[in-house]
């Protein structure tokens, strides 16, 4: 039988010696996303904004216009209304109602139905969410706080098994990740919630990953060639493992893929994130992770015991 | 690698018939499952309300208002101490609750340590440490204060949410919906998630009330122009008719409390909706003795602070029961029977976040995410066998075993599975089959520098064993940071993702390996094609 091979051997491709391109190419895409986030901000869901969502279904055609005017007329507050899924449902949104009296937010949804009703009669309502400001405030502190901690925890573990420099590689390729994905959620104005930070979570434990494996490729070849330039047995590093990357990416891709065709829309946002994680962050183990080494002075001599020190560690690995 | 022991490759299967074991309850009916004998397990995997339908509502306790009723406790208390002591020699003015702390002047300069004795035996310990729940000080010579200590208040939160949680599980129960789940969270919050309820008014309209019942006398003498201009005369309170919202003057001193219930019921009196009680043995005597005195007189019976009937005492009420009727249907009347039997709640409670699925929300997602399950499963094992022919078909079995396994071990934790955990599972599917690729690839890799088949396999394993390790620790931790953070949803996707990594490393890695060496002694191939 003949097997599939998507990489041919031997590949020998110049991925550090031209890292200038890479550079160029990822210094312009950090700089598109902090400026996305920095002008057009991220559209948070109701998770991070507060307030009252409600997703309503139609069995027939609707004019978005026309809800927004039915809506606006009820005078309940600034509504945003946007539609989700595949093209029969919309989100609305709405300030929690001001009042002390529990049921005010019961009010307001039965008379945004009613009002609907008057002109869509089978309008469904499929979900109702409210979350008050001292929740959402939290939400987004206990969001920031996720990644920060999780992209410092995976960087010190890295620190540990390999060298400060890996650490610094890593982490310096996480937060690229991390601020592309926050920049595609501000230039495309995707619903930005809880389940995106757990996609970016996500992300940087995946990213990471394909650093490691690249990183494990690296020290072996470090003990192995200890006369090579550094710049060629990065890029030795990285051919040899460039099988298994195409391999790995196209498998998630694949499985992702098929959530983001037909895992329904409440997952929408929450896998395209993850999609776009697992090309960036192929592409940043490359790109980034790997000339940082360079720039921060790894060599042969990285891995050697400064007298005798951890020969036992270094020896168990090999 | 070849030389496994007959005893690991028993424990492997072994691992796995346990994993279909606890996993095969998901595949059937009730029905099936009841018929099982008692040794198999039954547990299926919990679906979250975002699959299911339901509402999840967070509640916070106010604790100002806990504060300021403690304090007022505190006050009555205090006067009824000072009464007893010598007499009442020990006389006192100008009662403050303002500020959080309660204060009072000693009118006798020779009565401040009394008093102050007095005040002090009023206050408890907290802990261990010997904290006291407030801090008594003089200031002025003659006022003594009572400060609320830090470790005093968060002991009063606690109490009064351990109770609260006790509460609301009774008066959800008597709702009769299945399998409410009412958890504590921090120090002055209850997550209450009650699955297929799709009108979360209903289970506000429970929750929000504190239903603190009380009986207290009708002031009768008060003058109607002082309240009509909001002004009660002293020991008297004004409060408001449930129903017409007219100003009623009551005694401030309870007669009875709610606490003092034995049972409630809704039931009916002239065809009319009411709501019957029945007072414990000292209620009965002072509701009797009470009645006695004040026949022709009426009483109010008041509900959180709103006057629901204010009925004439016709005759003394010696039996310790009966009705409360007002403007009741029979929903309303049963509501209010719920709430007075389930006991009042210690501590007023806000609605600061809710949520509510309906149920054919949820289960248009489990249609799509199980397609999607299903398409994403196909096309990798699809993928990975046209790559790596007979490997990649070991790979598959090991990644069907794996899901199997994830699903045996979430039903065997009682784990939850969310929306975003279905994500999680496709997520697995990707990343599981990495470990696979890692070994394979670096037997290509070790094939095509000269080595043996069998040393290149065996060296495949061995090499790529480090990385695989390296690798799947730091997806865990990513887990465990959002397991830990993380609210309903996204800790059902990191439960997924954590139990997907374990079971993938010992499928994709042991079990593949074991698959592999038994083929090895089997056919003993000179070549082999990856």
């Amino acid at each position: 039988m003949k097997l599939l091979k998507l990489v041919p051997d031997d590949t020998q491709i110049g991925f550090v010696r031209w890292r200038f391109v890479g550079v160029g190419v990822t210094a312009l895409l950090v700089i598109l996303s902090v400026v996305g986030v920095m002008t057009k901000g991220l559209s948070y869901g109701v998770d991070f904004a507060g307030g009252l969502e409600m997703q309503v279904e139609f069995q027939n055609e609707f004019e978005i216009d026309e809800v927004r005017g039915l809506i606006d007329g009820l005078d309940r507050g600034a509504s945003n209304i946007s539609e989700f899924g595949e093209g029969n449902a919309i989100s609305i949104r709405l300030p929690v109602p001001e009042s002390e009296d529990d049921e005010a937010v019961q009010r307001t949804v039965s008379a945004v139905l009613a009002a609907l009703e008057t002109r869509y009669p089978n309008a469904e309502l499929l979900a109702q969410d409210v979350v008050s400001g001292k929740v959402s405030d939290e939400l987004i502190r206990d969001g920031i706080l996720a990644a920060v901690i999780a992209m410092i925890g995976v960087a010190a573990y890295i620190w540990l098994r390999f060298e400060w420099q890996f650490g610094v590689g890593a982490l310096i390729a996480l937060v690229h990740d991390v601020l592309i994905a926050l920049g595609l959620f501000a230039w495309t104005g995707l619903e930005f919630d809880l389940n995106i930070v757990a996609a970016l979570l996500t992300i940087i434990g995946y990213s990471l990953n394909d650093t490691i494996v690249n990183y494990d490729r690296i020290r072996e070849n470090l003990r192995k060639y200890r006369k090579m330039k550094m710049i060629d047995l990065l890029d030795l590093s990285i051919n040899e493992m460039l099988a298994r990357t195409v391999m790995t990416s196209l498998t998630m891709a694949i499985a992702l893929g098929a959530l983001l065709a037909f895992g329904g829309p409440v997952l929408f946002g929450f896998t395209l994130a993850m999609l776009l994680g697992v090309v960036v962050g192929t592409y940043s183990s490359i790109y980034v992770a790997g000339p940082v080494l360079l720039w921060l002075g790894v060599g042969p001599n990285s891995f050697l015991p400064p007298e005798t020190g951890n020969a036992e560690r270094v020896e168990a690995r090999s | 690698m070849l030389d496994l022991s007959r005893t690991q490759i028993i424990g492997i299967w072994a691992v796995l018939l346990l994993g279909v074991l606890f996993a095969l309850p998901n595949a059937l009916p009730q029905r099936t499952l009841q018929s099982f004998p008692g040794f198999l397990p039954t547990a299926q995997v919990n679906l979250g309300l975002d699959l299911q339908g339901g509402s999840r509502i967070l509640l916070e306790a106010n604790r100002e208002s806990l504060f300021e009723s403690r304090l007022e406790g505190l006050e009555n208390n205090l006067r009824s101490e000072l009464r007893r002591a010598d007499g009442g020699a020990v006389s006192i003015g100008d009662v403050s609750l303002r500020g959080g702390t309660l204060s009072y002047m000693v009118r006798d300069a020779e009565r401040v340590d009394q008093a102050v004795d007095i005040s002090r035996q009023l206050t408890t310990a907290v802990g261990v440490t010997g904290a006291r729940d407030y801090d008594v000080t003089v200031r002025d010579g003659n006022r003594i204060l009572f400060t609320p200590t830090d470790a005093g208040n968060e002991q009063a939160v606690d109490a009064a949410m351990v109770q609260a949680v006790e509460v609301i599980r009774r008066r959800i129960d008597e709702l009769g919906t299945r399998e409410p789940n009412i958890i504590r969270q921090g120090a002055d919050r209850i997550i209450v998630e009650v699955p297929g309820l799709e009108d979360p008014q209903a289970l506000k309209d429970l929750l929000g009330q504190t239903a603190q019942l009380e009986f207290k006398m009708v002031d009768v003498d008060a003058d109607p122009e002082d309240v009509s201009r909001g002004r009660a005369p002293i020991g008297s309170e004004i409060l408001a008719d449930m129903e017409t919202g007219a100003p009623i003057v009551v005694e401030r001193r309870t007669l009875i409390s709610g606490d003092q219930l034995v049972d409630a019921q809704q039931t009916f009196q002239d065809g009319q909706a009411v709501v019957q009680f029945r007072f414990d043995s000292i209620a009965s005597r002072r509701f009797a003795r009470a009645t006695q005195e004040n026949v022709g007189r009426p009483f109010a019976i008041i509900l959180d602070d709103a006057v629901i009937s204010a009925p004439r005492i016709n005759e003394p009420i010696l039996g310790g029961s009966g009705v409360i009727s007002g403007n009741f249907t029979v929903e309303s009347a049963n509501e209010l029977a719920i709430l007075l039997r389930s006991g009042k709640l210690p501590v007023e409670l806000q609605v600061i976040e809710e949520r509510t699925v309906q149920a054919s929300l949820g289960q248009d997602s489990i249609e799509a995410g199980t397609i999607a399950s299903i398409i994403a499963v196909l096309a990798v094992m699809v993928f990975m066998f046209i790559t790596y022919g007979r490997f990649g078909w070991y790979a598959n079995v090991a990644l069907a075993f794996n899901l199997i396994l994830i699903i045996g071990i979430m039903s065997l934790l009682g784990a939850t599975l969310t929306l975003p955990g279905i994500a999680g599972f496709v997520l697995t599917v990707g990343a599981a089959v990495d470990a696979n690729v890692l070994i394979n690839e670096r037997i290509r890799e070790e094939l095509r520098k000269g080595r043996r088949v069998i040393d290149a396999v065996d060296s495949g394993y061995r090499l790529a064993r480090g990385t695989i390790f390296d690798a799947n620790i730091t997806n865990i931790i990513a887990a465990i940071i959002m397991f830990w953070l993380g609210s309903g949803p996204i800790k059902g996707f990191a439960v997924v993702l954590s139990i997907g990594i374990l079971t993938s490393v010992f499928t994709a890695v042991t079990f593949t390996r074991m698959l592999v060496a038994l083929w090895f002694r089997r056919s003993r191939p000179k070549a082999i094609t990856i």
